[in-house]
Formats: structure tokens, C-alpha cells, sequence
């Protein structure tokens, strides 16, 4: 038997991801710098690590609901209303997942049927695509312009519905780009959406860091709540990537759909981190504060250095990621990126590993000490000096 | 906008006029004009390093946390019998205190006895102290915020989505 003909075509057709491709690039390096990474360089509040060891001295070692302790849904509510002016039911339209990744998979999973299609705004978050793939349904890559500030707009959208469309995956604040949505930018996406049944998938895991501007979500506008799935999670606001944990809200008829499959394939999201959880909503908002003012200073000096480099560089208004444009030097990303590796020994992310529409530019993550950061500029403007 | 400018100070003295004003979106002759103008007006009171003393050869500092309880002096108060003890040289900080004692001394030497022989012939015979108890730090975890330990290593993936 050749077992590698076993896998299933479905799984064997998706292209592996474009940041491993490179991830194994820079790894053989060894002593590269790094601003590739796509998590938070803090650690986690110690009094929310603390309440995790707290629950596991106490024995609180087994399963909990398959939707999540009714505790941390209740303040992952209380938290959307104090912090959005969103109202969920705790028993009814919320569900605790194992980070935003499994409300990625399992919100499409849930919605998808064969050539359904999904409106994907690139560049954007790698999982989108092979997810909804993995699903048996059809991405249909909607592209984002510098020009229009990364933002998906009504026109764009519009050009990609088809009868078949189902879902549109709303990525802001957006990783890589830093963009994000304001309240007219939704308006316009509502009008075109609200006589249509389509369904928005909103990924709002970096929703805590937008600077200067309070991030709103697109089940605030008029007509949207009834047909919005909020993603979103503890990764990226309390530094928790490693904790594994996050949520979706929506209407009840899909959350209770998508509790079903999370009851059947993961039972429940790990206990010790949802025992953290409910301490991080508690008293964490200090510490997102304290996060945000810290990246929103990295931030400022990361664009002034990219534009002082005489590169194009859209100012980012949420996330921790600088998206400068390199075409003036002339090579791909891909090129772009493998050479300062090897003349700088600087690690970044090319644009094409979020997609197609990401050629052209390069992802700088700003979740590192000024420090680091500093001499990271230092050696890409040296680099980029040489070539322009 | 002043405040903001110290943060980022406390947090690292060795950042330039124009790293702050990028960082805070300020006009770098703006900061420049604060930060001088904050030394001046002794906001500001210095700039110094933050170090382990401990992994140097000079590793043999001794430092002290004197409890002094006092009699407050007519019309002065503390402020007077403050100030003949921090006006030592050998005394790095004093604080006025609530509670079972006025002030916490903290006092640096080279040896225990060269400590125990400050507060014994300096500091307990002073006219107002009507009392001291030294303690002796062993062990420096954290000072100023910085805990004092082998610089973490960064052990995130190199590159993750």
C-alpha cells in the first residue's frame, strides 16, 4: 500500500503554508535577528498565570462544558458589553473555543457546503483559505490596496458576490497589514451585504489593539447582528498564544450548531486556561493598556524609520505589524526577504505568505523590545540603502 | 505629554530626544525643550544605571535597611532629622514612614562592620534617634522593577503567521 496516496485529496491539494517555507529558511541561518513573529513578546500577566496555577493546586483537572465554563462565558459577555456594546447570551451565543484557530475551522465547517463560496479580503491571516478548503467550499480572494489604506471596500466587494457566495471572512484589525475598519467603512460593507444571505465570519482577535482609534465591529452597525460571527480570543490582547484559547459570539442557531462540533472533535477548550481566562477578563484591562501604549510607541518608530528609509510604508492603526512596500527596490518579496536574511541576517516576512495581493511588501512584526527593534532597522536601512 | 516623556525615561535613560519624539509623535525640539526644562526644575533629578553589583568583582557592597524611630523636632517636624541623616554619604535613600517606626535608611558599605559602625557612631547617637534596628540585605531579586536574573531568552518560533 502506498500510504501517501491514502490522504485524502481535499488535504494533499493545499498548498503547505508560505511562512513555513520560509520559517525553514531562516532557521538554517541560526544567528538571524527576527521581526517575523506573530505573537506578543510579553509574557503573560502573572496574575492571570497565577490564577492557572491557582485552578490546578485546587485539582481543577477535568473537562468543563463543552461550550466553556459558564463563569468565563458569562464575563467573556459582561466584557463585550463593557468594552463593544454588544449584548450575547452566555448560555446560548457564546462559545469557548481552542483559540480563534478552531473558531476559524469550525465556524466554516459549520456554514460550508460543497461550492459554497468565501469572500476572503487578502492579504490576511494564513488559515482562511486551506480552512474553508478543508471544508469543501470554494475562498474567492478579494484583494485589499495600499491605495484604499488595506480596507475592503463596498465597490471590491461587490465585484465578488455571486449567487453563490455564503460567507465573508471580515479579517480587521488585520494581520499582516495593520489596517483596520472604521464605523463608515462598515456602513458601506452593511448596505451591500443586508439584502443578501451572506454570513460575515468577523476576526476580531486583535480587536484590544487598535491606537488611537477604538476598533468597532461590524455586528455594531444597523442589520448586521442577526447574520455576524464574532471571533476572537486571549492570544493576542493578554499575551496568552501558548494558552490556547478563544471565543465565537453569534446567533444562537450557529453557535449551538458550532458547539456541536466542537463537542464532537475537541470536548472542550483546555480548563487551566479557562480558569486564567476568567481572570484576565476580570482584572486585565490594565495590562491590555499598558500592552497597546507600549506597541502604539514601537509602532510610531517603525513607520518613521520605514519612510525615512524612502519606502512606502501605510501607517498602521491596529495589530503589532508594519507592512512597508520594498517595490521601489525592484525585487519580489520572496527576493527581498531572502537576501536581507542572508547580507543582514534580518528575519521578515515576505507579503505573499498572506497571499497573492501581499507581493510587494514585507510583514514587520513590532512585538519586540525598542532595542531589538533599533538595531533590526538599522541593519534593513543599511540593506535597503545598497539596492535604492 | 511631560508624563509620557518620564515613562519612557524611567523605563530607559539611554533613549535619545529623537527616539522619544517619534515614539510619542512629538516635535523633537519640543522634547528636547521639556526634558531640559524637567532637569531644571529637578523633575528630573539624574540619570544612572541600573547594576548587579553582584556578578562584578565588586561584589562585596553591603547594603542595609535601618528602621530609626526619632522624636520630631518643634516646628521642624522630620523634614530637620531627615536631614542630618541623609546628608551621609553612605546613605543611598530615606523614606518617612507610617507605622511602628519613622524611617526606613537604607545605608551602603563595603563591610557589615563598616555598616554596623555607621549607625553605631553616626546615626544612633544623634540627638533625636531614639532608636535603630539594621537588617542586612542578602540577596538582591529585583530593584527599580528589573528582576535580577539571566536575561530571558526570546524562545518564540523565529517566524510564526
Amino acid at each position: 500500500m502506498n500510504i501517501e496516496q491514502m490522504i485524502s485529496k481535499q488535504v494533499k491539494e493545499v498548498p503547505p503554508s508560505g511562512i513555513r517555507k520560509f520559517f525553514d529558511i531562516v532557521n538554517e541561518m541560526g544567528d538571524a535577528i527576527s521581526l517575523g513573529v506573530g505573537e506578543p513578546d510579553f509574557d503573560t500577566p502573572w496574575h492571570i498565570r497565577e490564577e492557572g496555577i491557582y485552578s490546578l493546586e485546587k485539582g481543577k483537572t477535568i473537562y468543563s462544558a463543552n461550550a466553556g465554563l459558564l463563569e468565563l462565558r458569562q464575563e467573556i459577555c459582561g466584557y463585550m458589553k463593557r468594552r463593544f456594546g454588544l449584548e450575547y447570551s452566555a448560555t446560548k451565543e457564546t462559545l469557548v473555543t481552542v483559540g480563534g484557530s478552531e473558531g476559524i475551522d469550525v465556524a466554516l465547517r459549520t456554514l460550508i457546503e460543497p461550492g459554497d463560496e468565501v469572500l476572503i479580503p487578502e492579504p490576511c491571516f494564513v488559515s482562511y483559505k486551506p480552512c474553508t478548503l478543508f471544508a469543501g467550499g470554494t475562498p474567492i480572494v478579494i484583494p485589499t490596496k495600499e491605495d484604499n489604506n488595506f480596507k475592503l471596500t463596498a465597490e471590491e466587494l461587490e465585484r465578488y458576490i455571486t449567487p453563490r457566495t455564503k460567507i465573508l471572512i471580515l479579517p480587521y484589525p488585520n494581520n499582516p497589514t495593520g489596517a483596520i475598519m472604521e464605523r463608515e467603512d462598515l456602513e458601506k460593507i452593511a448596505d451591500v451585504l443586508r439584502d443578501k444571505d451572506i454570513v460575515v465570519i468577523s476576526d476580531e482577535i486583535y480587536a484590544e489593539l487598535t491606537y488611537g482609534k477604538e476598533h468597532v465591529s461590524i455586528a455594531n452597525i444597523e442589520g448586521m447582528y442577526d447574520r455576524t460571527i464574532i471571533l476572537s480570543g486571549f492570544s493576542k490582547a493578554y499575551a496568552m498564544t501558548g494558552w490556547r484559547l478563544g471565543y465565537a459570539l453569534g446567533p444562537e442557531a450557529v453557535i449551538q450548531a458550532m458547539t456541536k462540533m466542537h463537542q464532537f472533535t475537541i470536548m472542550c477548550a483546555p480548563t487551566t486556561s479557562q480558569y486564567a481566562a476568567i481572570e484576565a477578563m476580570k482584572n486585565g484591562d490594565e495590562d491590555v493598556a499598558m500592552m497597546r501604549s507600549a506597541y502604539d510607541k514601537r509602532r510610531r518608530l517603525m513607520v518613521d524609520r520605514f519612510r525615512g528609509m524612502g519606502l512606502s510604508c501605510f501607517e498602521p492603526e491596529g495589530a503589532f505589524y508594519v507592512f512597508p512596500s520594498i517595490q521601489k527596490t525592484g525585487l519580489s518579496s520572496e527576493t527581498f526577504c531572502e537576501e536581507l536574511l542572508k547580507d543582514q541576517r534580518v528575519a521578515v516576512v515576505p507579503g505573499t505568505a498572506f497571499g497573492g495581493y501581499g507581493e510587494g511588501f514585507i510583514r514587520c512584526s513590532y512585538a519586540y523590545s525598542v532595542d531589538e527593534l533599533k538595531e533590526a532597522l538599522k541593519r534593513i536601512e543599511a540593506f535597503v540603502a545598497k539596492i535604492i | 505629554m511631560k508624563n509620557e516623556i518620564l515613562e519612557l525615561l524611567q523605563e530607559n535613560s539611554k533613549y535619545t530626544a529623537s527616539d522619544i519624539a517619534t515614539m510619542l509623535g512629538l516635535d523633537i525640539e519640543a522634547v528636547k525643550k521639556d526634558i531640559e526644562a524637567m532637569e531644571k526644575e529637578q523633575i528630573i533629578c539624574g540619570y544612572s544605571a541600573l547594576i548587579n553589583w553582584d556578578k562584578t568583582d565588586k561584589k562585596d557592597i553591603v547594603t542595609a535597611l535601618i528602621e530609626v524611630r526619632v522624636t520630631p523636632q518643634r516646628g521642624e517636624g522630620f523634614d530637620r532629622v531627615a536631614e542630618r541623616i541623609y546628608k551621609f554619604k553612605e546613605v543611598k535613600a530615606v523614606y518617612l514612614m507610617s507605622g511602628g517606626f519613622d524611617f526606613t535608611v537604607i545605608i551602603e558599605g563595603k563591610t557589615m562592620k563598616e555598616v554596623a559602625l555607621f549607625v553605631g557612631q553616626k546615626l544612633a547617637p544623634l540627638e533625636s534617634v531614639l532608636s535603630t534596628a539594621t537588617h542586612f540585605v542578602l540577596k538582591k531579586y529585583k530593584d527599580y522593577g528589573v528582576i535580577f536574573e539571566e536575561s530571558k531568552k526570546d524562545e518564540r518560533m523565529i517566524i510564526s503567521p
